[in-house]
C-alpha cells in the first residue's frame, strides 16, 4: 500500500502554510521533512493523521492505516508506563507490549508512573506507543526531542525494524539517524502570504 | 472500549483524578445548608428536593472541565482522535466514565444527606429515582460543553456559561419529581419528561460532541 498525497494544500488557524504539495511513500520507506520553523511540518502531519482535512487536494492510502505520534507523548502521568502502553494497544487490538518495552529499554521502568519519568524515558515510552499500535504508517513528529544519543540509536533501530517489516515512515526531524531516508524541504511548497484562497475553516461562521 | 472505560475509572480513582470532589462537594453544600436557613425543620422538608438537586447539578458542574482537558493537554486526545475508535463512541464512554465517578456516588449519597435536610419519608426513593434518571444527562451535556470548549485555556468560566442553561430542563423536571414525590403527589409526568430528556441526550450529544471535537482539534 503506497501513501499518496497529490496537489495538497494545508492550512493553519485558516491561513494555507503549504500548498501544491504532492508525494508517493511506498512501504518499506522513509521521508525526512524539513524546513525552517514554521514551514508547516506539523500541520502536514497532522492533515495525513486525519486531524484535519486538507484545504484542498487528495490523501490516498492513509485511512485506518497511520500511527500519529505528536510533540505531546500522550502519556498519562497517574498511570503507569505498562498501564499506558497496555491501554493503547487493546485500542489497536495489539496482543503484548513486550517488543516495544523491550526496543525503548523500557522494562526497568514498567511499573513506574509515568509522571515520574524523566523528558526522555517519557518521550521513549512515547515513541514505543508507535509499536503497539502495529500500524503500517508512522507520522512522527520530532521524535528524537530530549533523547540522549543511546535513545536515539533505539529509535533508529526501531525504525529500520519497521521499514524492514514493510512499514513506511513520515518524520519531522533535523537530526541525522543514520537510515536510509529521502528528505523533502518543504520550503518551495510555501504558501505565498496573500495566497488567502478564501480559506477559512471558522466553523461557526 | 471496554479499556478507555477501565483507562478512564482508574484515572479517576488515582490521586488528583478528580473523584470524590464533586462528592464532597455535594456534602459541604447540603450540611451548611441547615446551618444558614436555621433549624425550621418544616420550612428544610420543603427546600429538601430543590437544594439537593441544586447541589448534584453543581457537584457536576464542579467537575466537568476536567473530562476532555487533560487529555487535550498532555496529547492523549489527539492519540485518541487517530485511534481506531469512533470519536462518539469514546466521548461516550467518558461521559459514561464521569458518570459512575460523579453522578453515581451523588445518587447513592443523596438520602443519606436527606436526613440532613429532613426530607419527608415518601421522598426519599423518588429523590434517588429522580437523580439516577437526571444525572447521565447532566454528565452527556457536560461532555458536549466539554468538547465545545476544549482548546481554550481556561475555559472553564464559557463551559459553565454554556452548559447551564443547557442544564434547566433537567433541574426543573428533576427536582420537581423529588418535590412531588417528598409531598406525596404523583411524579410520574415530571419523571417521564426527565427520562425524556436523558435519553434526548443520550441519543443526540454524542454526534453533537464529537462534532464540535472535530473542529477544536484543527
Amino acid at each position: 500500500m503506497t501513501l499518496v498525497l497529490q496537489d495538497l494544500t494545508v492550512a493553519r488557524g485558516g491561513l494555507p502554510v503549504l500548498t501544491g504539495l504532492s508525494l508517493r511513500l511506498e512501504s518499506g520507506r522513509a521521508l525526512i521533512l524539513r524546513g525552517p520553523n514554521g514551514v508547516g511540518k506539523t500541520t502536514l502531519l497532522r492533515t495525513i493523521a486525519g486531524l484535519q482535512p486538507p484545504l484542498s487536494g487528495t490523501i490516498k492510502g492513509a485511512e485506518d492505516r497511520i500511527a500519529y505520534a505528536a510533540h505531546a507523548d500522550g502519556l498519562k502521568a497517574m498511570l503507569s508506563v505498562a498501564e499506558n502502553l497496555t491501554f493503547w494497544a487493546q485500542v489497536y487490538g495489539s496482543p503484548n507490549i513486550t517488543p516495544a518495552l523491550d526496543a525503548y529499554a523500557l522494562e526497568p521502568l514498567r511499573d513506574r508512573l509515568a509522571g515520574a519519568l524523566s523528558a526522555g524515558q517519557k518521550r521513549r515510552a512515547g515513541l514505543a506507543r508507535m509499536m503497539v499500535t502495529g500500524r503500517p504508517v508512522w507520522l512522527l513528529d520530532e521524535p528524537t526531542v530530549s533523547l540522549d544519543t543511546d535513545a536515539v540509536a533505539m529509535f533508529a533501530r526501531a525504525l529500520e525494524a519497521h521499514l524492514t517489516d514493510g512499514g513506511s515512515a513520515i518524520l519531522a526531524t533535523h537530526i541525522d539517524l543514520g537510515i536510509a531516508a529521502e528528505t523533502l524541504d518543504l520550503t518551495p511548497y510555501r504558501a505565498a502570504p496573500d495566497a488567502y484562497l478564501g480559506a477559512s475553516d471558522e466553523a461557526f461562521l | 472500549m471496554r479499556a478507555l472505560l477501565i483507562r478512564e475509572l482508574r484515572l479517576a480513582l488515582r490521586a488528583g483524578g478528580g473523584f470524590g470532589l464533586g462528592l464532597a462537594f455535594f456534602l459541604i453544600l447540603t450540611v451548611l445548608v441547615p446551618f444558614s436557613v436555621g433549624p425550621a425543620t418544616t420550612l428544610l422538608g420543603t427546600i429538601a428536593p430543590g437544594v439537593l438537586w441544586i447541589g448534584a447539578l453543581l457537584a457536576c458542574l464542579l467537575s466537568l472541565d476536567r473530562m476532555l482537558a487533560l487529555d487535550f493537554e498532555d496529547g492523549s486526545l489527539d492519540a485518541l482522535a487517530t485511534a481506531p475508535l469512533p470519536m462518539e463512541g469514546t466521548l461516550v464512554v467518558k461521559a459514561l466514565a464521569h458518570w459512575l465517578t460523579t453522578g453515581l456516588p451523588l445518587v447513592v449519597a443523596a438520602p443519606a444527606l436527606g436526613v440532613l435536610l429532613s426530607l419527608p419519608a415518601p421522598g426519599y426513593g423518588w429523590l434517588v429515582i429522580s437523580l439516577l434518571f437526571g444525572t447521565p444527562a447532566l454528565s452527556m451535556i457536560g461532555m458536549f460543553g466539554a468538547a465545545l470548549t476544549v482548546g481554550i485555556k481556561r475555559g472553564g468560566l464559557l463551559l459553565s456559561l454554556l452548559v447551564l442553561p443547557l442544564y434547566i430542563p433537567t433541574l426543573i423536571f428533576g427536582a420537581d419529581a423529588a418535590r412531588r414525590g417528598a409531598a406525596g403527589l404523583d411524579p410520574t409526568t415530571p419523571l417521564l419528561m426527565l427520562a425524556g430528556v436523558s435519553f434526548g441526550t443520550i441519543a443526540l450529544l454524542p454526534f453533537a460532541s464529537a462534532a464540535a471535537l472535530r473542529m477544536n482539534l484543527r
